[in-house]
């Protein structure tokens, strides 16, 4: 009998405290997990008992890369309780702050944490030294979606200025208009980046996923939709917990999500894209198509191209915003709260974000409920961690531990905060 | 330091972490204590961004708050072009992201590094939630922005 264990206490290049471990039985995976560590946080306990129109301060906390999608996802929901939808304008610059988050986002993945293992370097520090024009396009990529997120939402990180019913302050015609330059650039830079990743090296892996994401009539999905899948849900945000389920498991502090009917399944830019490729503009169509992945996507670690293809996808919207925009004569819609439950998705940059609350009618919030895309997405990659290390038994154990940990960074997890130190245990017997 | 316009103070921390905010109490002051044309950054999300507030021309400024076990309110000074910041000092700098030393090393790697990067840490003490700096830490505060006053006249 051969066992071993192939074990990574500490993954590095994600966003948090997590390891792996994998447990393989006489040329059998027996075990693949994804620990994850970290203290729980407590937000929806220290939600309750402050005002509704606190919740999108609350919980920008939570994520220091995307703040925004918390904000966006809390004020829908309350202006949803309340029965007030935000329109016009004012829609159009949420969706031009959410485009901001998710370039940041993208480009800090692709570049930095995620091209690396590609390339075959330990950091983006090594990369820049043998791709240096390439690393001075991505800093200069991530700071155009920095710099959007900066004005609308006054600060990069933990924006102050989006409350519910809007923004507290709204941007003159002339200052957005200093962004058509750059965002016709950050077009160029997203379609080198599609055509960058396509040329990485990808293992021939795919997997059946049940596919989740928002669907919206008209728009590639950021604020809202109905939620699908590729199993045949569609439903109302309202309906999420009817269909989905969180459980907890020994060796994670944060809940695992499935659905109820069928178990894990997968949200995020491979979903988004999969359930949404006609929503996208023609130019990310074609340069999609070209690079290589087709309609659909079920290689996890081709969700590289795929979020290059969002990038430009969000450049594009944000630059259709940006020509667009009138500023809108008030900043914010008033909101009187009422007793009620609300619930609302929006699409942070790693997926399905959805959010509930329970208000009263003095707009103190009574019960509320967050489930963040990782939490939705460990169960997947517990299963892409036991099929591949199934397929690639051969692999010596270096090189088996180097393709797992590139399998949980194809997620671009978001635990919480960062670890740089890996250290690796195979235990054999 | 003579031109003036390119001078650039980045301060670096937490405000709502008491010892942490040491850098940016540090580039406050001196915001309000100098005439001279300083352009004051703070709050910058992260060292890939440190990276994009300055060009080849400009002489900077950067003060963080240091965690190195050390007496509190030890003021420490490296010269980034010439010497390497020890590790240990300023690690921890964002959740997903790289360090002041590696933002320097990077900077350095691309071909775009500053005229001049001087890089300052105070030795804090107290990281937990709030707004006020320790005794020590706060009087190490006041002296360096005496010390880069003198420095940038």
């Amino acid at each position: 009998m051969k066992s071993k264990t192939i074990k990574v206490d500490y993954l590095a290049r994600v966003e948090g405290e997590g390891g792996l471990e994998v447990k393989i039985k006489d040329n059998e995976v027996t075990d693949a997990k994804l620990n994850i560590f970290e203290p729980p946080r407590f937000f929806e306990g220290f939600l309750r008992g402050r005002k509704f129109t606190e919740a999108p301060d609350i919980t920008a906390r939570i994520c220091g890369i995307c703040p925004v999608a918390y904000q966006m996802s809390s004020s829908h929901a309350m202006e949803s309780a309340c029965g007030v939808s935000v329109k016009g304008q004012l829609r159009q610059l949420r969706r031009l702050l959410y485009c901001g988050e998710w370039i940041e986002s993208h480009v800090l993945h692709i570049y930095m944490l995620h091209a690396p293992d590609f390339l075959g370097y330990q950091d983006a520090i090594q990369l820049a030294k043998d791709y240096p024009d390439v690393v001075n396009r991505a800093l200069k990529l991530k700071k155009l979606g920095n710099d959007i997120v900066a004005l609308i939402g006054g600060r990069e990180i933990h924006p102050i200025n989006p409350r519910v019913g809007g923004f507290y302050k709204v941007p003159g015609k002339e200052e957005l208009d200093k962004f058509v330059e750059p965002l016709k650039w950050g077009i160029e830079a997203s379609l080198e980046t599609i055509k960058l990743t396509a040329t990485f090296p990808f293992p021939d892996f795919e997997q059946d996923y049940e596919f989740v994401s928002l669907r919206h009539a008209d728009e590639y999905p950021l604020n809202e939709g109905r939620i699908v899948s590729s199993k045949g849900i569609d439903i109302e945000a309202k309906d999420f917990l009817d269909y989905f389920e969180e459980e907890h498991v020994q060796h994670s502090t944060s809940l695992q999500a499935k659905v109820k009917a069928r178990g894990h399944y997968l949200v995020g830019p491979m979903a988004r894209y999969n359930l949404n490729f006609d929503k996208l503009p023609e130019i990310a169509r074609q340069a999609a198509i070209e690079a290589g992945i087709g309609e659909e996507c079920r290689n996890p670690f081709k969700s590289i191209i795929v979020r290059a293809t969002e990038t430009l996808f969000a450049c594009h919207e944000a630059l259709q915003i940006v020509e667009n925009y009138d500023m809108p004569n008030r900043p914010y819609v008033e909101i009187e709260p009422r007793q009620a439950t609300a619930h609302w998705c929006t699409e942070a940059p790693r997926g399905l974000l959805y959010h509930r609350y329970s208000i009263d009618d003095n707009g103190i919030i009574k019960d509320a409920r967050i489930i963040p895309p990782t939490s939705q997405n460990q169960k997947a990659v517990e299963d892409d961690l036991r099929h591949l290390v199934g397929k690639n038994l051969d692999l010596s154990d270096e090189d088996l531990t180097w393709k797992c940990e590139q399998a949980v960074r194809n997620y671009d997890p978001c635990i919480s905060c960062s670890c740089h130190f890996l250290k690796l245990n195979i235990k054999r017997e | 330091m003579n031109n003036v316009a390119s001078i650039i103070v980045v301060g670096i921390g937490n405000e709502f972490r008491n010892d942490d905010g040491v850098g940016l109490y540090v580039s406050h002051s001196l915001r309000e204590k100098t005439d001279e044309e300083i352009k004051v950054v703070n709050g910058v999300p992260d060292g890939f961004a440190l990276i994009e507030t300055w060009d080849e021309s400009s002489h900077v400024i950067v003060i963080d708050c240091a965690a190195s076990e050390n007496i509190p309110g030890t003021i420490y000074r490296f010269d980034a072009l010439k010497e390497k910041i020890p590790s240990g000092l300023f690690d921890g700098f964002s959740t997903h992201s790289i360090s002041i030393v590696d933002a320097v090393e990077m900077a350095g790697t691309l071909g775009r590094l500053p005229k001049s990067l001087t890089v300052y840490g105070i030795e804090g003490n107290n990281y937990s939630p709030g707004r006020c700096l320790s005794p020590e830490v706060k009087i190490a505060a006041e002296r360096l922005v005496d010390r880069i006053l003198e420095e940038l006249r």
